[in-house]
């Protein structure tokens, strides 16, 4: 299967007229940016399209261009099973100072999706649990924003009597 | 109380089993490796459902990746998946070497093919080894020890170090192979077959362990694909997806060799899958050696590539181009790429963003065994606390990979 790009954002755009989507191609990937309330549409789009069937969830993270454009750009990588050759790269950019999206519908997403809140603090609207992940619950800002000095302390956290105060957890 | 009045009330008190109980297991808990929490809500000895924490290994590897040059990352990558940290080191200078366009010289590539795969066997071996003794197969495990420290001795003689390994660089590697590198790899590769054989019939034929693994842990293909598996655990689902042959790198494509998959998609195939990859590597690594030219091993391109110490003490421009990638860094043109390699336990990505500056702008890693962590419980719902620990032994979680 070959993919073009302009072929494929003229069929996303078709598809999701509210994304807004624009295409690149490299040697290697296909990058697609979209407007963010329209992610959840075009991943299920580009999911169920027969020709390019992306079923494998490859990555979700984020960059954060704040000092630049103001924005923080959510990224999820996903690979067509039907040509696994080239990863698609579907870009979304929200406000830095408000980041607001909906939560995507791959499993994969959920653990992602919250690295990203842990990091950045995007807040995915629907996501079933959004907590920290890989920091504690406690901690003060977004560690990877470029806003946040990679030498900054935390404050000291109380110690906790797990029985009085367990610690935040769902199963 | 009578004995005959005690014995009434036990028969009428309610049974504790009856009610759900909660258990912490690990941190410190052996089989979870010191880097993983489960909340455990039990119903006897069936799990109901399983609450995972990680973080306890997170060291801040992507902040402290935008502090420092490109060159000062490799010393990182070494610390994300540490039984295997050459492909580590691999993947990331490929990826970063893509975005200079600059491509290694053959011999480099030929030299990271085989040490990757000698990598991806040890990191299987431990992954194989730890799993086994975790279930009391101790003697099957001590084996594969045995051949892991094989080629571990064999990384400490080409690098210098037995697991932070540091040994790519951007353009290239940090020196060439010692002269007696092919004899080296061949003894150990024959001693590991001759270890792969014994263990083998230790556990595929041993009816404690299989009953252990077969039908543990089923993941159907859907969702293994909707949680972002890759590597033995999506290949034990029957889906032949290995990025060395979807989207080869390096020179994959010259190689001939094969796939392995499984068909129930059960903690046994993930075994199996493993088992099998690690003869093909072995396969790979026989015609890299045979295929291997002579040549330079690094770019001839003072912009990416440290000078000659010869050339740092005796002439101006090897001095300057010394400071220049100490001082300032490689300079890593603008743009971004997501380059992902085959790791040992899957599909691992670096997307990495440059500004053009001496410092990354943004290098995120696509942990594999953050994927497997998150399917976790999707896995062990319904199972026994016992099976806890041989499948999430199949995950290969790598704590300094999964928290980072």
């Amino acid at each position: 299967m070959a993919l073009d790009s302009a072929e494929v954002a003229a069929r996303v755009a078709a598809a999701v007229p509210a994304s807004s989507a624009r295409a690149a191609l490299t040697a290697s990937r296909l990058t697609i940016e979209v407007a963010p309330a329209s992610m959840p549409d075009v991943l299920c789009f580009l999911r169920d399209d027969p020709a390019m069937v992306c079923k494998l969830f490859v990555d979700g993270t984020a960059v954060d261009y704040e000092a630049l454009r103001g924005t923080v750009e959510v990224i999820y990588v996903v690979r067509a099973m039907a040509d696994p050759s080239r990863c698609i790269v579907v870009k979304a950019a929200v406000d830095a100072a408000d980041p607001v999206m909906p939560s995507q519908v791959y499993a994969g997403a959920n653990w992602a999706e919250r690295e990203i809140y842990d990091m950045y603090g995007v807040h995915f609207e629907g996501h079933p649990d959004l907590r920290r992940i890989l920091m504690y619950p406690e901690f003060e800002g977004y560690p990877l924003r470029k806003s946040y000095p990679y030498q900054k302390r935390q404050p000291l956290v109380p110690e906790r009597d797990p029985l009085v105060n367990p610690w935040p957890r769902r199963y | 109380m009578s004995t005959e009045e005690s014995r009434k009330n036990l028969a009428t008190a309610a049974d504790p089993l009856s009610e759900v109980m909660e258990l912490q297991m690990g941190p410190s808990h052996p089989a979870c490796h010191g880097t993983v929490k489960f909340d455990l809500r039990l119903d006897g000895e069936n799990i109901l459902s399983c609450g995972i924490t990680l973080g306890y290994l997170h060291r801040g590897f992507e902040k402290m990746c935008e502090q420092g040059t490109w060159t000062q990352v490799i010393p990182y990558t070494d610390r994300l998946n540490y039984a295997s940290p050459l492909i580590n080191n691999f993947i990331f200078c490929e990826g970063a070497e893509r975005l200079c366009g600059i491509e290694a010289p053959e011999r480099t590539s030929y030299l990271r093919v085989i040490l990757s795969e000698a990598s991806r066997i040890a990191d299987h071996l431990t992954c194989l080894g730890m799993g086994a003794t975790e279930l009391g197969a101790f003697s099957a495990g001590f084996y594969m020890n045995e051949a892991r420290e094989l080629f571990y001795n064999l990384f400490a003689r080409v690098t210098g170090a037995r697991v932070t390994v540091s040994y790519g660089r951007i353009g290239g590697l940090t020196r060439d192979v010692p002269d007696d590198f092919e004899q080296q790899i061949r003894a150990a590769i024959s001693r590991t077959e001759e270890v792969l054989r014994d263990s083998e019939k230790m556990l595929e034929r041993n009816r404690i362990f299989t009953d252990r693994m077969a039908g543990i842990g089923i993941l159907t293909q859907e969702e293994a694909l909707s949680y972002g598996l890759t590597g033995p655990l999506l290949r034990a689902t029957g889906i032949s997806y290995d990025v060395r042959k979807a989207a080869p790198y390096m020179v994959y494509d010259r190689m001939d060799f094969e796939v392995p998959v499984g068909t129930k998609g059960d903690n046994f195939d993930r075994f199996a899958v493993r088992f099998e990859e690690m003869k093909q590597s072995i396969r790979i690594i026989d015609q890299a050696l045979k295929q291997m030219p002579t040549g330079p091993v690094s770019v001839n391109d003072p912009r990416f590539v440290l000078p000659d110490k010869k050339d740092v003490y005796n002439n101006i421009e090897g001095l300057m181009n010394h400071f220049k990638i100490v001082i300032e860094g490689v300079r890593v043109p603008e743009g971004e790429i997501y380059f992902a390699g085959e790791g040992a336990n899957g599909e691992l990505g670096f997307y990495i963003v440059s500004d053009g500056s001496g410092r990354p702008y943004r290098i995120r890693v696509r942990p594999p065994c953050w994927y497997g962590m998150a399917a976790l419980e999707n896995m062990v719902r319904g199972h026994m606390v016992s099976d806890l620990a041989a499948i999430f032994g199949m995950i290969n979680m790598i704590g300094g990979e999964c928290d980072r």
